[in-house]
């Protein structure tokens, strides 16, 4: 298929307009100066994943990410960066110098070529079929509580144990706790 | 739409959060780096899930699974960072040498 044929497709181009926005702002999230922007384009990045999510028909993971990683843990990020950011430090100390930017640039790119030629390799042209509806809710619903019942639970034990292990790890130490 | 497109944006957002993870001093961008993978690994996931047409969506359902995991380890890598910051004043993963011989 040469890339005439793949910009013949409306769907291409939508693929197209979701995922360079999605590239240059995991990009920018690695790269920039500023702690808070670099957050901010983390949402673009997420957000641009959940509309490949929603071009791939799996609906429901889409708002699960809005939901979940734009509304919570963007949230997370910012109160703490609020609460880190000493005021001392400069912008330009949040990277490493370019002794390890380097090679970190080479082992990415190496790993993105091998990634990507196996991609290439493996699937070729193989196409996804446009999905005529969104995966339902429902569908997905009545696959985790039967199928999937114990990771199910399993997760959301995990999840209890990040609630009460982040209360214990974050709260302040309070010296007259024991004498009370 | 071919699958490969899918996986290669999938790859590339996973090089560019391992570039950040490597490169970044303060722990809360490594933190947000670890997330760009995340995100990598769960758009491939979905991708392969629409290639197979799998009546099960095992696919989707294991990015649900990896979303909820996520959300549970930045509370726990971020309340791990407030108590660094609160006893060494920093939150620069390069100045965490207490373990270094």
């Amino acid at each position: 298929m040469t890339l005439a044929d793949w910009l013949r497709e409306v769907a291409n181009w939508v693929f197209l307009v979701i995922a360079v926005p999605t590239l240059i702002g995991g990009f920018k999230v690695v790269t920039t100066s500023n702690i808070v922007r670099a957050v901010l384009y983390l949402v673009v990045t997420l957000a641009g994943t959940a509309a490949l999510f929603l071009v791939l028909g799996a609906e429901f993971v889409a708002w699960t990410v809005v939901l979940v990683y734009i509304g919570a843990v963007i949230i997370l990020f910012l109160i703490g960066i609020m609460i880190t950011r000493a005021p001392l430090t400069a912008e330009a100390s949040l990277s490493h110098p370019r002794n390890v930017q380097v090679p970190a640039a080479l082992l990415s790119v190496v790993i993105f070529a091998v990634t990507a030629y196996a991609f290439i390799d493996a699937f070729e042209a193989a196409a996804i079929p446009v999905p005529e509806d969104a995966t339902r809710a429902g569908v997905i619903a009545e696959i985790i509580f039967s199928r999937f019942v114990i990771p199910f639970e399993v997760v959301s034990f995990v999840l209890l144990a990040a609630l009460i292990g982040g209360i214990a790890i974050a709260r302040k130490d309070d010296p007259g706790e024991e004498a009370a | 739409m071919t699958i490969a497109q899918f996986l290669i944006v999938g790859s590339a957002l996973f090089a560019i959060g391992l570039y950040g993870v490597i490169t970044r001093r303060n722990a809360v961008l490594v933190l947000a780096s670890v997330e760009v993978m995340l995100a990598a690994v769960n758009v491939n996931l979905v991708a392969l899930d629409a290639y197979l047409v799998d009546p099960a969506a095992a696919g989707q359902i294991f990015a649900l699974f990896i979303i909820a995991l996520a959300a549970a380890e930045v509370g726990i890598g971020i309340a791990i960072v407030l108590m660094i910051f609160r006893n060494r004043r920093s939150a620069n993963v390069d100045e965490l040498d207490l373990m270094r011989h």
